[in-house]
């Protein structure tokens, strides 16, 4: 095969604007794979694009009606009633970002009890929502005491099941849960992410961008380990926030730092060794939120489905995450110049 | 086709992130080439790709060449260094299997971005074909080529596998996976998961690591897990999967990869299982950290680091693994 190192790369680096800003239409029936460079069957260019020249489903994309997603309106409807939506984000895998975003929505929940919190889990190949929540082996259904549970992981025959699936069928998932789940009035829907940027992401913006024409999508909360290893993947998430004009409402520290519980001691699992995440908050310009200690009992909660902030609400964790909490519901409070939302 | 040249290829996988797939697959190809093996790393993680930072080739370019990609170079083949102090601690026996360190060089998206800032925000479609070109294209002659894959089990991965189970002739030369996992309960959930992936596609589990078991605070020497205990080889033992070891978090490991320092330990430090080796390592190796240190290749430094010996022994077991499939 001749090598091409320029080709790719001249093509690689100017998509990301384009995949982003790409609108949604109907996804047409296809008759074969994508093609390398496809605009995306459900982009306006779909079937008029350079590389749609000689693939097989060019026809069919052309054809499909142009204009936007007629599930648009279904979806706008769903979320019609909830006030504020936010994703929890981070490039890298293992940081927290599941445990986080479960602990926020207890937070938020448990702050009020009139408030009412949904949670949506979009890492599809791996949700561990259920379990952190203690909801595991349940079918969807839905509870009076502020959530309503939904997960793929729901619809599977067994919970070892690998979820083997490309990125176009994860778009059309992440599109049925805001379309076809009752979300009902929501004073906070918190979206949980997978790590890296790629389907699951663009389909999680561009339907709450375009089904939200307010927009609802409040921001980006994400969440980083201290070494520089993570910090690099959260340093692309921020490009990725900033081409998407996602609002950051702030960094998260997580895993910073971890007490001995013989010595009392504190020492740096993962050594932040260029400032950590308050450096790259700063560097970047970017609220930085908080950092939460690692504590052994927070992995131990989410094992067995108990919320951490019930069960320690004195520890060092729990105190840094409820301030983290109190800054997010500011930070997203004074984007709209509204009341501080019950909390 | 370049993957002909490749005697064992072998797959790093986890159905979580963050397990430490990559730190894993570093230790893997810097053990392999302790015992005198040339090894290649692939990083297919292309939204996240972190390989290059791990052998700290961050400002390294992929060269072009007739016929395909170079990738790029960590260290040469070359005999292994003997200084004072580490003539004993190595000869745990490495110095048994000879003592030269084989030549490790590895591919990755990171060596093609403009920047290491940049998001790379790619479709499925876009992904298959990176991956596509990755495998065909880079030029590689080796023992060992060591796959690092992103979390989950998506695009990539089943891209990676049709071309693999397509174009690998005879196909016992994928010789198959290695699943990392962390012990907590949560990640065995989706580590399960990547079992079955690899049982619905046929891939052989090479064995499970149950990576940062347990936590040696460097004030007391008293082993916290962290992310509790056993969860991997519970899991190991109930899909009969072979169980390759348990890794302890180590700092020390964190600080060489992060800032070039070769490892050093308080005296009687313990790490899991190993207390005895790890203590008279620890001594006849306790020369404090020298800066003039910095420049020496990794593969050196990594000889002091308290992993090195646990790595040794994943690496010999694996090995064992991957003879017997071809």
């Amino acid at each position: 095969m001749a090598p091409s190192l320029e080709e790719p790369a001249a093509q690689a680096f100017d998509s990301p604007q384009a995949a982003l800003e790409a609108p949604l239409k109907a996804q047409p029936k296809l008759v074969a794979p994508e093609p390398e460079h496809c605009p995306g069957p459900s982009s306006s260019a779909a079937g008029t694009a350079s590389s749609c020249a000689g693939c097989p489903n060019q026809s069919i994309c052309a054809s499909t009606p142009k204009g936007p997603d007629p599930d648009l309106p279904a979806i706008a409807a769903r979320l019609s009633r909830v006030r504020h939506s936010l994703l929890v984000l981070s490039g890298k895998g293992g940081v927290g970002k599941s445990t986080f975003a479960a602990l926020l929505a207890q937070g938020l929940a448990g702050a009020d009890p009139r408030a009412q919190v949904g949670l949506m889990d979009t890492d599809l190949t791996g949700p561990s929502i259920p379990k952190m929540l203690g909801v595991e082996g349940e079918g969807v259904h839905v509870s009076g005491e502020g959530w309503e549970p939904v997960w793929a992981e729901f619809m599977l025959p067994s919970r070892d099941d690998a979820v083997i699936w490309r990125g176009a069928k994860k778009t059309g998932m992440i599109k049925s849960f805001l379309r076809d789940v009752s979300w009902g009035a929501l004073d906070c829907l918190v979206v949980d992410t997978p790590p890296g940027t790629s389907d699951e992401h663009l389909a999680v913006n561009s339907l709450l961008r375009d089904a939200a024409p307010r927009g609802r999508l409040d921001g980006a909360l994400l969440v980083s380990t201290p070494q520089e290893v993570a910090l690099q993947d959260v340093r692309r998430m921020l490009d990725f926030c900033r081409k998407a004009a996602i609002p950051v409402l702030g960094i998260v520290e997580n895993m910073s730092g971890f007490v001995c519980p013989k010595c009392k001691a504190e020492s740096q699992i993962f050594r932040a060794s260029t400032g950590g995440a308050r450096a790259l908050a700063d560097e970047q310009r970017v609220p930085f939120l908080g950092a939460v200690p690692l504590d052994p009992r927070i992995g131990m909660a989410c094992d067995y489905g108990e919320s951490f902030l019930e069960s320690y609400p004195d520890s060092a964790a729990s105190k840094a995450i409820r301030g983290v909490v109190r800054r997010v519901t500011r930070a997203m409070a004074l984007r709209y110049g509204e009341e501080i939302m019950h909390i | 086709m370049s993957l002909n040249n490749i005697q064992h290829i072998v797959l790093v996988l986890s159905g979580k992130g963050g397990v430490g797939k990559s730190s894993v697959t570093t230790q893997l190809a810097l053990g392999l080439s302790l015992q005198g093996h040339s090894v290649g790393v692939l990083d297919v993680d292309l939204t996240g790709p972190s390989i290059p930072r791990f052998f700290g080739a961050e400002g390294a370019r992929v060269r072009q060449a007739p016929g395909g990609w170079l990738p790029v170079p960590v260290h040469e083949a070359q005999t292994r260094e003997t200084r004072g102090g580490n003539n004993n601690s190595g000869g745990e026996g490495a110095d048994s299997s000879g003592a030269t360190i084989g030549a490790l060089s590895c591919m990755s998206l990171g060596f093609i971005l403009p920047s290491r800032g940049s998001a790379v925000v790619w479709r499925g479609p876009k992904k298959t074909a990176m991956v596509r070109q990755f495998l065909s294209d880079v030029l590689n002659t080796l023992d060992y080529l060591l796959i690092d894959t992103p979390p989950g089990t998506s695009d990539e991965h089943i891209s990676l596998l049709e071309t693999l189970l397509k174009d690998v002739q005879p196909p016992s030369r994928l010789s198959g996976a290695v699943v990392v996992t962390t012990p907590q309960a949560i990640a065995v959930s989706d580590v399960r998961k990547e079992l079955n992936f690899c049982a619905k596609t046929g891939l052989r589990v090479l064995g499970v690591v149950e990576n940062m078991a347990g936590f040696v605070c460097p004030h007391c020497s008293e082993c916290t897990n962290v992310f509790s205990k056993g969860g991997g080889q519970a899991m190991a033992a109930e899909f009969e999967v072979p169980f390759l070891g348990r890794v302890p978090i180590d700092p020390a490991f964190v600080r060489l990869i992060e800032e070039g320092v070769r490892p050093s330990y308080p005296e009687g430090t313990m790490v899991g299982g190993r207390e005895a080796e790890m203590r008279v390592k620890g001594n006849v190796d306790g020369e404090p950290s020298d800066t003039a240190d910095k420049n020496a290749p990794l593969v050196q430094k990594y000889t002091s680091c308290s992993l090195y010996p646990v790595f040794e022994g994943i690496v010999t077991t694996l090995k064992q693994n991957v003879e017997a499939v071809s």
